[in-house]
């Protein structure tokens, strides 16, 4: 596969969300509706049963009016390498019928919804709630068909579906690298519709092995941190804040567990 | 009260009409899952009530739950055919049915659960062997084989059928070797029971049901096989004294459900005790190192107190226990019947709370508890079981010979 591809190194494509800039206006959700032929209720206010791959989620640090703060996060699929080397997140082998895979030549968590039969496991293994299923059969207000994104095909009721980290745009910037004869793909021809979309530039996409991308350095920032750090999921998704409360609402600590900030730095390195 | 050439000879049965009114009922109840099932098959899980939080629910909770309480039929396989219990010869046909009805049942609400019914044969061709689900889908399937294979000759001995030369040599081959049968089932029960234990215990993002345990297999694995062969016994025995008190007979004598019962006694009382040992070990190691107290699972939500982990492992597991491994607890009815019921809920209460409870915690900190009820739809393909297990124990009941000592308990016949 590497050799395929003809990459130097495996890649490690992964996200940093800097929340210090996030607005909370959506502009990623909406982006990622468009881009992935994300199907749309008429009535959207159960989020619970919505098929939104990238979520926003408004935390606050639970203080009374002057001393109140908000801050606002959004989440997709945290793309996580799982326990121990890379390869195993919570959903990949739970699945039955490996309609869900791990792709060690990007380390993309991809979602085969032609495999997929609707058994849900995946569901119940992801901590993060970033797999949706498919209640209903997609339905398109008039002529909206016409707008579908031809290169991502569109799920149909009873199967899982995912954020895949717009895989399709790696695939194209692939074909593009090859045919101009080059063997690596250039950072900016690769980045999700969420991260294109953001009008703060919140959202950095990147491979996370390659000390040229931005993600590179951005992941070892001390405003850095990932969500359920110590379920061991190891997310390739990274959050930057500055406010240390934000920073303490990504993970689970007993009363008056401290959070270990240097543990964390050795956690979170491959 | 009639007898026909279809109804074994020497005993009695109710008269076609009331056994007509009897069976009209079940198969009302039956229609109405029936129609459930319609819908959720043609109109989707847009039916249920479940969402994105609880992709599991009812439905994989009454999978778990006949799977262990059809664990009766490989226990008491195992103790009749491979450890030679010659008593128990006179509950393993009713052991058998059960558990193939439980069996039955599950592979048909797994059929009704899955997003894209018609694509289930997936899960074989294209089989991942390091998911739980998978071994469960393989052992679940080869052992309802297995059951029905054990279940045959029973039927081969209705009268009507046991004229026909062949199918009474069948029937008498296949008798001399069930212990074969028996052991398979065993090997497969072992598996299936734990890998439905291994499907909660190996989410290691699920803080409220992730256990430790011995290379690929978690704790959660072995106790569920555990449980399953404690209580399922104690469902065979509830059963048996349902059908006794609707039939208005005895068709068990007490020295066998007595001997089923202190069995399962010492299984339950060994099991509640490994039980503890993993509660325990998982409230002061496991979770803690994932960030959580015991008291967040049982805390700020309207169901999820601790009461149910009382209800679980106190009032349905050490008192049952203690009430079977006794002489006095056995012998007194009422209490052995507190007993079995107790068990019966026990195990029922623990697959509820590995499925239900481990979505209901929100493990996300500034995510809430989920909480979820039921549709009418999810209901009535969840009592569909119950009602196809009376039609089939009813039909069992009137025209085979499930109970060899029924004869001989009901002289007057």
């Amino acid at each position: 596969m590497k050799e395929e591809q003809g990459d130097k190194h495996t890649k490690r494509y992964g996200m940093v969300i800097d929340l210090d800039k996030c607005t909370g206006c959506g502009a990623c959700m909406v982006a990622c509706y468009a881009e992935n032929n994300v199907p749309f209720k008429k009535n959207e206010t159960d989020k619970l049963d919505s098929l939104n791959w990238i979520r926003i989620f408004q935390l606050t640090n639970g203080r009374s009016y002057p001393d109140t703060e908000i801050c606002y996060l959004p989440m997709p699929c945290q793309h996580c390498d799982g326990i121990g080397k890379h390869g195993h997140p919570p959903c990949v082998s739970v699945c039955p019928a490996i309609a869900t895979d791990y792709d060690y030549s990007t380390g993309v968590v991809s979602q085969i919804p032609t495999r997929c039969f609707g058994c849900r496991y995946c569901m119940a293994a992801c901590p993060y709630h970033a797999r949706k299923f498919n209640w209903w059969d997609p339905v398109w207000p008039a002529d909206t068909e016409k707008y579908l994104n031809p290169n991502v095909s569109a799920r149909m009721r009873g199967v899982v579906e995912k954020c895949t980290f717009c895989f399709h745009r790696y695939q194209q910037a692939r074909d593009k690298a090859y045919l101009e004869g080059r063997d690596e793909i250039y950072e900016s021809e690769y980045q999700p519709a969420c991260a294109q979309a953001c009008p703060t530039n919140a959202i950095t996409f990147g491979d996370l092995n390659n000390p040229d991308h931005a993600v590179y350095k951005l992941k070892n920032s001390p405003r850095a941190f990932r969500l359920l750090e110590r379920l061991h999921t190891n997310p390739k998704v990274y959050y930057l804040s500055s406010k240390s409360w934000v920073r303490r609402a990504g993970d689970n600590y007993l009363e008056n567990e401290s959070r270990p900030e240097s543990n964390r730095q050795k956690i979170h390195h491959k | 009260m009639e007898t026909t050439p279809l109804i074994p000879q020497g005993v009695k049965r109710c008269s076609k009409l009331q056994f007509s009114l009897w069976m009209a009922v079940a198969v009302a109840v039956l229609l109405w899952g029936v129609y459930a099932m319609y819908l959720v098959w043609f109109k989707g899980l847009n039916q249920t009530n479940m969402n994105d939080a609880y992709g599991f629910a009812l439905w994989i909770w009454a999978d778990l739950a006949v799977i262990a309480l059809g664990g009766g039929a490989f226990f008491t396989g195992f103790l009749t055919y491979i450890i030679g219990k010659d008593k128990l010869k006179n509950i393993i046909n009713y052991a058998v049915i059960i558990g193939f009805i439980c069996y039955s049942s599950a592979l048909l609400i797994l059929a009704i659960d899955i997003g894209q019914p018609l694509r289930g044969w997936f899960i074989f061709w294209h089989a991942n062997e390091h998911s739980m689900l998978t071994e469960v889908a393989f052992c679940l399937s080869c052992y309802f084989g297995v059951l029905t294979i054990e279940f045959l000759p029973t039927i081969f001995e209705n009268p009507k059928l046991d004229k026909i030369p062949f199918l009474h040599h069948l029937s008498h081959n296949m008798h001399s070797i069930m212990a074969v049968f028996a052991a398979t089932g065993v090997f497969l029960s072992f598996f299936h029971q734990g890998s439905l234990g291994g499907v909660a215990g190996v989410l290691f993002g699920r803080p409220f049901s992730y256990r430790e345990g011995i290379n690929v297999w978690p704790w959660t694995f072995f106790l569920f096989t555990w449980s399953a062969a404690a209580c399922g016994p104690c469902f065979t025995i509830l059963i048996t004294w349902i059908t006794e008190k609707l039939t208005r007979k005895k068709l068990v004598k007490d020295d066998v459900i007595q001997l089923l019962a202190k069995i399962s006694g010492w299984m339950l009382a060994t099991y509640i005790i490994a039980k503890i040992a993993d509660t325990l070990y998982w409230a002061m190691v496991t979770a803690p190192s994932m960030g959580f107290n015991l008291m967040d699972f049982y805390t700020n939500n309207p169901v999820y107190g601790i009461w149910i982990l009382i209800l679980e492992i106190v009032i349905c597991g050490i008192v049952p226990a203690a009430i079977l491994i006794t002489r006095k607890g056995r012998e007194s009815k009422f209490l052995l019947m507190l007993a079995v019921v107790l068990a019966v809920v026990g195990v029922c209460v623990n697959r509820w709370v590995m499925v239900l409870q481990t979505l209901a915690v929100p493990v996300v900190p500034f995510e809430e508890w989920f909480m979820y009820a039921p549709s009418w739809q999810e209901v009535a393909t969840t009592i569909l079981p119950v009602a196809y297990g009376v039609i089939v124990i009813s039909l069992a009941h009137r025209y085979l010979p499930v109970f060899p000592q029924e004869r001989e308990l009901n002289p007057s016949n």
